[in-house]
């Protein structure tokens, strides 16, 4: 059974939300990758507002380039680990959903305990999510190419709740289920 | 002696890395709709090898990547030793290389390691030549993701550890890459040789036939060994939980010092892509 959400998901429906669930996203989302949160975390350091606004959704993804006639080119999620150190300050600025794929450290998951959830795109499905966004937009550091930041209008954009409200996280569950 | 200009070559190898980045070979994909059999249905892992096969056959039809992740180019040569390349082999592929990925729309992933200064056309690509019997030069194009490959190790074994101690080495990566390595993974397994010969090793056992087991028996038994015991750890299609954590292990030996037992792991998401050509 699939859950059809808006995205960024309203905070009221977060605790609703059960690790494991399927769900299909559609709304506005935001790219990026290791170099703008190198970048991020710098601008954090200067205490200088982001590009993305306070609670928006952050894609963990760099796209392949549109060819004539594409909205974009294949964009599936990258692996959210590489961006753990990242996620804490992001958290406090007012981030509280993430999409990406795979497990993130005990820091990490502390951090978003009761705060923030993760949702796992499927990791080499990046044709499939190119046909499921409808609109892109470069919105910050155009000079990074594939690691920009680009707004991304989504439609039934297919996703797993792997880290929940009440800190459950998929990842470990499958592996402790055995 | 057959006479190969160099300039040739750089046709074939941007065809082969258009090709092996859109097309998801038969093999492979034929692997992921057995494994979503094996799925619960309603299930997030039956969900996620819907998908893949949805998002294959998508690229296919489009011609377009199956992954954004389009990888650095690993390209090998296997050059007959009747033929003589008249020019730079190397320069050959590189140029392939750059006309793929800047006239196809893939993603340029290659940079300077510690500048982080993108190169700007996914050069240079990674070539492995060895000298074969014959003239002709067969070349394979294998795009490989990061993802998977950072998920890659080296271990060197004491002798003692045995079979026992290699088994643990494959069965420990797969565990440790957890949904990085985007399972279900191909495993391939360099065993012997010296630290980085292994490592070749094991990535050239990527490149074989689905599933199909080593000629060697002892080996064989360590690839059919090594999948049931990564298959029992429960991670499943992008680690969401599931019965298929890889496709195949995919496994080879050969001589090493007496001193010694390398194993290296090569880790392959299952966008298992490369394409071969014959010049």
């Amino acid at each position: 059974m699939e859950h059809r959400l808006p995205v960024p998901v309203p905070e009221q429906y977060l605790p609703a939300l059960r690790a494991g669930d399927v769900i299909l996203l559609s709304g506005t989302i935001y790219t990026a990758r290791d170099a703008a949160h190198a970048r991020f975390a710098d601008l954090l350091a200067r205490g200088e507002p982001l590009p993305v606004p306070k609670g928006a959704c952050i894609y963990y993804a760099g796209p392949c380039p549109a060819a004539p006639g594409e909205v974009i080119g294949p964009c599936g999620p990258t692996t959210s680990k590489r961006m753990d150190a990242y996620t804490p300050a992001l958290v406090d600025y007012g981030i509280r959903q993430f999409i990406g794929k795979g497990a993130r450290s005990a820091a990490v998951n502390a951090s978003m305990s009761g705060r923030a959830v993760h949702f796992a795109a499927t990791g080499g499905a990046g044709m499939l999510y190119a046909t499921r966004i409808t609109a892109c937009e470069p919105v910050a550091f155009e000079d990074l190419g594939a690691e920009a930041v680009y707004r991304l209008t989504v439609e039934d954009f297919p996703a797993v709740v792997s880290f929940d409200l009440s800190g459950n996280d998929v990842y470990a569950l499958a592996v402790n289920r055995k | 002696m057959r006479i190969i200009e160099a300039a040739s070559l750089v046709e074939p190898v941007r065809r082969l890395c258009l090709r092996a980045c859109c097309d998801l070979p038969a093999d492979v994909e034929n692997a992921l709709v057995v494994a979503r059999e094996a799925e619960q249905e309603g299930g997030a892992a039956r969900s996620v090898l819907t998908q893949l096969i949805e998002n294959a056959r998508l690229a296919r039809q489009k011609q377009r990547p199956i992954c954004q992740d389009t990888g650095m180019s690993v390209v090998f040569a296997d050059v007959g030793r009747e033929v003589f390349i008249q020019g730079d082999l190397s320069a050959a592929v590189d140029e392939g290389v750059r006309l793929a990925y800047t006239e196809g729309y893939l993603r340029k992933s290659v940079l300077d390691p510690l500048t982080r200064v993108n190169t700007g056309d996914n050069t240079p690509a990674v070539l492995h030549v060895r000298f074969v019997e014959g003239d002709r030069i067969h070349l394979i194009v294998a795009p490989k993701g990061f993802g998977s490959e950072n998920m890659s190790r080296v271990t060197m074994l004491s002798p003692s550890a045995g079979v026992e101690g290699i088994l643990h080495c494959i069965v420990s990566a797969v565990r440790d890459a957890g949904a990085s390595a985007c399972p279900p993974v191909v495993v391939g397994v360099g065993v012997g040789g010296t630290m980085e010969s292994c490592a070749l090793l094991a990535k050239r056992q990527l490149l074989r036939p689905l599933g199909e087991p080593a000629a060697r028996k002892d080996v064989a038994d360590i690839e059919r060994e090594a999948l049931l015991r990564i298959n029992a750890l429960g991670g499943g299609p992008m680690g969401l939980g599931g019965a298929t954590s890889a496709l195949a292990v995919h496994a080879a030996a050969e001589p090493t010092h007496i001193a010694g037992l390398p194993v290296a792991v090569n880790m392959q998401c299952h966008a298992c892509r490369h394409a071969s050509e014959e010049v």
